[in-house]
């Protein structure tokens, strides 16, 4: 894209009074005074070579977030894969096969694991990989270093090292931490956006030393060399101490000279700068915290199954030692079948020891109660999970190309259970990008669009309408006419213009000049010109277009430009003393350029809340125009500037409602002599050394900026993500509580929460605050006292609240928050925000999202989910159950810290109600069904093993129970896991109450795992007996053969493979082709395996040859067994779900009933009204906002027709 | 290039990456539930009465023997009765078939309380020497039934081979011998391949420790029946072995002699001995079992069908009545 170039090189300093005011020289010159260890690092700047060899070798700037590498993958890996307990049993029970100990093959043992470990293995190592190709990505980016003799080339920024002297460009990232020595501004400044590390999105100044200013082209690096002495690599962004010697001088060196990795150059054409700490010594890098590894609550959950589990195992093993003791301490020597050896493993005379020793055995044969295969099965699933996540179409950005990323497959499942979301403000709810929507001059409201709340708002009212209308006319109450909801004006829809980025506005009567026609005309001038003068940007001019484009410090201030242009004040040009700008007046068609004498700027920080700029036109009429925030402004008019106040009040309220940003106009006309008495004074101020200096600046500001007249209020719309509110709304309805974590000040953050309906008119708001006198005077403890008496005062007022529909906002601001998250205030903070239906913490530090996570993940225990796009949410998505990043956006610092990245706020609906739903039901599915299994086949072999005098004797061939987990029984459960649907996507969507079914874990509760673990046992007990006493003693064949082990084992096997695939069958509701397949395949693998294994020499079938062919197939009572015991396992599990169906339904249920009846076609009115009741309770959204302006009509309405007729009581209209 | 770029992130469509592969959604209406049960339950219960039917067809006729064989004068220490090389064990029974027995008429030997499943006793066996002639040696599982004191390997070595059921019947009936044919007992998979026609037995039963039943070493292992039966270990501690087959009919009401030697020891172990003699049907023997079990089952299945109709009688819930939905169930604040 071809962007103009910086028309006006200036010194940018003086703009600043204060912000940026470079301290004269004198003040402090002395180099810093530092010495021993912390302070070791030695720079040669330019001459990187130095740094090839030790002791002045410093890690190069390759960065590498990878694991493992070739060589250590392999021991790393393994250690992570038996850090599992039940991984370790098994490896502990492969080894002890390779003794005699063990009642199965060796192989039958180690196969699995290896198998298991291997796919376990292969993922990290894909993981790895991916890790390894996304730091690549960031290792080749490339930059101009200089390579010697004033040239400089571009390079990776992986081979850029410690001296080398390089050039960033505009809106480039810097490679690496960097001293600045001179940008394309002659006076050494350039402009820093320092989004990914801490999440401001205004651009911060940054200065070069003054004796580096001439190193400002190529050609000066040529022989450019210096060293710098400086600390240690160390993770504290907001400090460095240093030491600059340049031709035998020291200078010293402070945070501004300093630019760190991975912010970015704003507004400045190119900076040079020298290498100080690269790779992983920046200090973007030392921040950067290892993820914490999450698990998922059901995972969690899971492994305690585990613990029973293996306690079950310990059990049935002890019971079984116990009983192999007894037998044969007291009835082997009696078996003279079985003489007595002097192994240990069967020693009669020993039978404590040879029990000791079973143990071991039993341990080992009843290690099918533990799925061994449930650890690779589930991560299997999740991986193929996550890849229909990545692969969903609805989740693709178009805008960005970017899809939705599962970035760790291991939280799928907890997407579906999340109460409490934590969203950050700037990038995740908003875009950044002001639009100038309306604005009020002179007490009349200009600008016919209605904000993106607004059109939401309507258009679900008028969907509630219509359902509202029937009910109205079924009771024969007065509808139509006396309900007068707002008029909102309706959008243009593909109005012709082409959309301005920045300006929404519309409204004829102010563009094209027609502006000069309305009644106060001056007034709108002047209103005019505040926008084109009160601001500090530079104009860029595009030379393609011919059209200005503005670098400002802000997007408000961005969008007031523009705004001033498409109005015919175009600002095109700034001096060092004048701002020009080209303004188009009707009467004439010409341009004229005025300039205007910018005599001082008093900037805007968060604390004044307000700009001014003192300018002289062209009459030599000297003006103070200000903005700023409506309260700060409202307490300086003067007596006679207050005639507009009672409108634009009542304006600024209607934009605030709407959720927009407002900010209140001023002017102030000043006299020669009063300007020239106070600007001495201030000048004074300027140059004046001391600490007081900045309140004098402050309080001389603040004596020229009273008295001012009020002209009017501009309402900016904080740009939202494209489908927020109507996400919002969507994600309340599913039951989800959603906090908004802002850096932002209070004000933008309620115009946000308002913007996005988390807040409405009506709504308690309970602001808990501390204000800055209290801090600055009084000690914590009365601070604190005074905070948890606002705290019990509004959890007084919300429990006395009688009304249900009585809604609470809670809003509180990050230096409240900090004694509010002490230890002895928290609970109490949190119980009140609980009770609340929203939150909003504003101006809240990283940590604090971090901390107020942490503390809604501990405090309510329930799962939480982050949001959020830059690096000042990575500690936040940590913290929280499931961190979430938005990508697409500049910056990965969220998205790597993150478990999913999504593109837009509006894709988290589906990736929660749609993704979230399925994958936890199918995860909990899965679970409970593994449990079943291994609990369904492992105990038979424990009852067959009773049988044999505890011996350790197994019924089945290895190989039967090699392949039971792996491929007899895995694939359908996997199936389950990956394609079932209790309903389909649309409906999901549509009825996002069935979210619910999440959060309240009932899928995966204790009365569900223990119902199917006692499945499982019914079903191992019919397997067992229903088999044993079929083929008892008698022939089983019509040719008088007996069952031996092997026919009887064989068939016990099959009847598991049945039972527990025809299980399977009746827990889907979903089959496709692949299920069916699967199924299908699951058992007919088995008479393959069985037929070919048995045609294989009996060296290596052994009892198995011919089995099947010869002895089972033939004998119809094979056959008869089969079909039995497969309908007896499943009987009480049918009757169960068929009761629950019919007699306790639940919601999904319902819904597949509806779709299976097609009644959702047939009575669509009945649909529509189902829909729109399917969410949960909520007090935040619009829908709720609709509703609570439909209630308080109706009361309205109520109250009239009850005084017209009484009888209209007796017909209350239902809620 | 921008814009082709952009694409190539792009999820391709396809209803399986979407997820909406059409699929087949059933769902347990009343009338499937009624349906499914019923039929089971038809199902069930007519197979059920022919197995039963079947197994009353079956005529067997069990004899314990172990304790009548014994003299009186060793009943109290049967154990020296049995080890006394030097008694004759003979012993007379008398059977009665209680209904006419179809050829062919199967005689089994059944043993109870003897654990030929046990692991110690299931290892002990080595499949490679039965099938192999020069794999005399390989008796690695067969201790202490491995070698002869002078170290030559016993064939079939191991614990199972070494204690062969060695009581033998002599059957008949009026006078005449009835010929129990003991061949074709085997599976012929056993005879044909896991037992070598060229493996003979040697040293068998020469070791210390006395055993069961000796082995003509003149025979190969693929023609010793008994032996083959017996190594096909049971699965559970009662079993019944297949000792051979009568070929001809007995009448109802016929008295069969049964002249039993009696040499098999179960009395150190507790265990029970007895001939049976049992027709076969297409369910094999006498099982009742598997009918009644069929019975119950489809029994089960009526008894839940009209169950669930009465239930959707009395309780009828429409199917998809939006009524049932919990947003509706719930009492709205």
């Amino acid at each position: 894209m071809a962007r103009g170039r910086i028309r006006a090189r200036l010194r940018r300093s003086s703009l600043y009074t204060f912000g940026c005011l470079r301290p004269p020289r004198e003040s402090i010159d002395e180099p810093h005074q530092f010495q021993g260890p912390g302070f070791s690092r030695n720079i040669c700047c330019n001459q990187p070579g130095f740094h090839q060899k030790k002791p002045l070798k410093y890690c190069s700037n390759y960065i590498s977030t990878t694991k493992y590498n070739v060589i250590t993958f392999l021991p790393k890996a393994l250690f992570e894969q038996f850090r599992r307990v039940a991984n370790l049993y098994f490896l502990l029970a492969a080894a002890l096969s390779l003794t005699p100990v063990s009642p199965f093959s060796p192989i039958s043992m180690i196969a699995p694991l290896v198998f298991v470990i291997g796919l376990s293995m292969a993922k990290e190592a894909l993981e790895n990989w991916h890790r390894f190709m996304q730091d690549m990505k960031v290792n080749m980016r490339k930059v101009i270093v200089h390579s010697g003799d004033g040239v400089f080339v571009r390079k990776p920024w992986m081979k850029v090292q410690v001296g080398d002297v390089v050039k960033v460009e505009k809106d480039h990232f810097f490679p690496a931490d960097l001293l600045f020595l001179s940008s394309s501004y002659e006076d050494g400044i350039c402009y820093v956006e320092t989004m990914n590390l801490d999440g401001e999105t205004n651009l911060k100044v940054k200065r070069s030393l003054e004796v580096t200013l001439p190193l400002d082209d190529d050609a000066a690096f040529k022989d450019f060399k210096a060293t710098i002495k400086c600390e240690d690599p160390n993770p504290n962004l907001y400090t460095f101490v240093g030491n600059f010697e340049y031709e035998r001088q020291m200078y010293p060196l402070d945070p501004s000279q300093i630019l760190l990795r991975d912010s970015k150059l704003r507004n400045t054409a190119h900076v040079y700068g020298v290498v100080i700490f690269s790779g992983h010594d920046s200090k973007v890098m030392q921040n950067a915290t290892k993820s914490p590894s999450k698990r998922s609550t059901i995972e969690k959950q899971m492994d305690k199954i585990i613990y029973v589990l293996f306690t079950l195992l310990v059990l049935i093993s002890l019971i079984s030692s116990i009983g192999f003791a007894i037998k044969t301490g007291y009835q082997m020597p009696d078996w003279w079948y079985m003489p007595q050896d002097a192994k240990n493993l069967y020693n009669p005379s020993r039978p404590f020891l040879s029990g000791c020793i079973h143990l071991i055995t039993a341990l080992i044969l009843y290690g099918y109660l533990i799925p061994i295969s449930l650890y690779v099965s589930i991560e299997l699933v999740k991986v193929l999970q996550a890849l229909f996540i990545n692969q969903d179409i609805h989740m693709y950005d178009e805008e960005t190309g970017t899809p939705a990323q599962a970035r760790t497959s291991n939280l799928n499942e907890e997407l579906g259970m999340v109460d409490t979301i934590l969203s950050d403000k700037t990038g995740t709810l908003t875009c950044n990008q002001m639009d100038f929507l309306k604005c009020s001059i002179a007490g009349i409201a200009y600008g016919m669009r209605s904000s993106e709340v607004e059109l939401a708002a309507a258009s679900q009212m008028a969907m509630d309408l219509e359902g509202h209308d029937q009910k109205f006319s079924r009771t024969g109450a007065p509808h139509g006419s006396e309900i007068e909801l707002e008029v909102v004006p309706t959008p243009k829809t593909g109005s012709s213009h082409n959309r301005i980025k920045g300006f929404s506005f519309e409204d004829s009567r102010l563009m094209n000049g027609n502006w000069s026609r309305e009644p106060n005309a001056d007034i709108i001038l002047l209103f005019f010109r505040i926008l084109a003068l009160c601001h500090t940007a530079v104009p860029e001019l595009n030379e393609e277009t011919g059209v200005f484009t503005y670098e400002a410090e802000s997007p408000d201030e961005g969008a007031f430009l523009v705004a001033a242009r498409e109005f015919g004040f175009e600002y095109c040009k700034r001096t060092q003393s004048s701002i020009f700008v080209r303004e188009r007046h009707p009467s004439s068609h010409e341009p004229v350029e005025r300039e205007f004498k910018l005599l001082n700027l008093l900037d805007f920080t968060s604390k004044r809340k307000r700009m001014s700029v003192i300018v002289k036109d062209e009459t030599g009429q000297i003006l103070l125009l200000c903005k700023g925030a409506d309260s700060i402004i409202f307490d300086r008019l003067s007596k006679n500037g207050r005639s507009f106040e009672e409108a634009t009040v009542k304006h600024l309220n209607e934009y605030g409602e709407a959720g927009l940003r407002t900010l209140a106009f001023a002017y102030r006309k000043l006299e020669v002599s009063e300007y020239s008495a106070w600007n001495d004074e201030f000048a004074k101020a300027k140059t004046s050394i001391g600490g007081d200096r900045d309140t004098m600046l402050e309080r001389l500001s603040d004596v020229i900026e009273r008295d001012l007249i009020l002209i009017g209020a501009t309402a900016v719309e904080d740009k939202l993500q494209q489908g927020v509110p109507q996400c919002i709304d969507k994600l309340a309805q599913a039951g989800l509580k959603i906090w908004v974590l802002t850096g932002d000040k209070m004000e933008t953050a309620i115009n946000i929460g308002f913007a996005c309906s988390l807040l409405r008119q009506g709504m308690k708001q309970i602001c808990i605050t501390t204000n800055g006198d209290m801090l600055n005077h009084d000690s914590n403890t009365v601070v604190k006292e005074n905070i948890l008496m606002q705290i019990t005062n509004a959890s007084q007022m919300v429990k006395l609240e009688k009304d249900p529909h009585a809604a609470f906002a809670l809003i509180i601001d990050g230096k409240t928050l900090t004694y509010a998250l002490a230890d002895d205030l928290k609970h109490q903070f949190l119980n009140l925000a609980v009770d609340c239906a929203s939150v909003i913490c504003c101006r809240v530090s990283p940590k604090q999202k971090a901390l107020v996570t942490r503390l809604v993940k501990e405090g309510t225990g329930k799962t939480t989910l982050a949001i959020g796009d830059g690096a000042n949410d990575v500690g936040m998505i940590q913290e929280a159950d499931i961190g979430v990043g938005i990508s697409g956006v500049e910056g990965m610092q969220a998205v790597m810290a993150s478990d999913f990245a999504i593109a837009q706020f509006r894709f988290l609906e589906r990736l929660l109600v749609v993704h979230g739903h399925w994958c936890y039901k199918r995860i909990a599915q899965m679970i409970c069904y593994f449990f079943y299994k291994n609990i369904a086949f492992g105990l038979t072999l424990f009852y067959f093993e009773a049988f044999t005098g505890f011996s350790g004797q197994s019924v089945y061939d290895d190989w039967y129970m090699l392949l039971f987990n792996v491929v007899l029984t895995s694939l359908p459960v996997i199936s389950l896991g990956v394609f079932e649907q209790d309903v389909s996507s649309e409906i999901c969507l549509q009825f996002p109450a069935l979210y619910q079914q999440g959060p309240r874990n009932l899928f995966f509760d204790w009365y569900r795992i223990i119902g199917w673990m006692g499945n499982g046992l019914y079903c191992s007990l019919i397997v067992f007996f229903l088999n044993i006493i079929i083929f008892y003693d008698q022939a089983f064949r019509a040719n008088g053969q007996t069952a031996d082990m092997a026919v009887v084992g064989t068939a016990m096997f099959t009847c598991v493979i049945y039972s527990v695939n025809c299980q399977i069958a009746l827990t889907m509701s979903h089959f496709t082709w692949i299920q069916h397949f699967l199924i299908g395949f699951s058992i007919g693998a088995w008479y393959v395996f069985l037929i070919l294994y048995g045609m294989f020499s009996p060296k290596i079938s052994k009892n198995v040859y011919k089995i099947f062919i010869e002895a089972l197939s033939p004998a119809p009572i094979y056959w008869l067994s089969i079909l039995l015991v497969a309908v007896a396992c499943n009987l009480p599990y049918l009757a169960h779900i068929s009761f629950q169906r019919s007699f306790h339904p639940m919601d999904h249920h319902v819904i597949q009933e509806i779709k299976y009846y097609k009644k959702d076609v047939e009575d669509r009115h009945m649909w529509r009204r189902e829909k729109s009741k399917a969410r949960q309770e909520t007090k935040i959204g619009f829908s709720a906002r609709v509703d609570a302006k439909i209630r308080h009509l109706k009361l309205k309405l109520q109250r009239k027709s009850s005084v017209l007729s009484p009888r209209a009581v007796l017909y209350p209209t239902p809620t | 290039m921008d814009q082709k770029n952009k694409n190539s992130k792009k999820p391709s469509y396809s209803r399986f990456s979407q997820q909406e592969l059409s699929a087949w959604k059933p769902i347990l209406t009343p009338g499937w539930v009624i349906a499914s049960f019923l039929t089971i339950g038809a199902l069930f219960i007519p197979v059920g009465l022919v197995a039963l039917s079947a197994s009353d067809a079956v005529v067997e006729i069990v004899d314990r023997y172990d304790e009548e064989c014994i003299p009186d004068a060793y009943s109290m220490d049967p154990e020296s009765f049995i080890q006394n090389p030097d008694i004759k064990k003979t012993c007379v029974r008398s059977l009665r078939v209680p209904k006419k027995m179809v050829a062919p008429i199967f005689v089994y030997y059944q043993l109870e309380n003897f654990y030929q499943n046990h692991r110690r006793f299931v290892k002990s066996r080595s499949d490679k020497q039965l099938r192999d002639p020069e794999a005399n040696n390989d008796t690695y599982h067969c201790f202490p039934e491995a070698r002869t004191s002078d170290g030559k390997p016993i064939v079939p070595c191991g614990l199972i081979a070494w204690s062969l059921f060695n009581d033998t019947y002599k059957l008949s009936t009026r006078g005449k011998p009835l010929t129990i044919n003991k061949k074709g007992i085997a599976w012929k998979s056993d005879t044909e391949v896991k037992f070598g026609s060229n493996v003979y037995p040697k040293d068998f039963q020469k070791g210390g420790l006395i055993g069961g039943a000796k082995l003509d070493e003149k025979v190969p292992l693929s023609e010793q029946e008994d032996l083959i039966v017996w190594m096909r270990t049971a699965a559970l501690p009662n079993f019944r072995k297949l000792y051979g087959k009568i070929d001809t009919d007995l009448e109802a009401h016929e008295t069969i002699k049964a002249e039993v030697e009696n040499n098999y020891n179960t009395y150190k172990f507790g265990g029970r001995k007895k001939l049976v003699l049992s027709t076969t049907t297409w369910i094999g023997g006498k099982n009742d079992f598997l009918g009644v079990a069929y019975i119950t089952v489809g029994g089960l299945c009526l008894f839940m069908a009209i169950n669930f109709i009465l239930l959707y009688v009395f309780r009828p819930r429409r199917l998809g009545d939006p009524s049932y939905l919990s947003w509706n169930r719930l009492p709205v604040a």
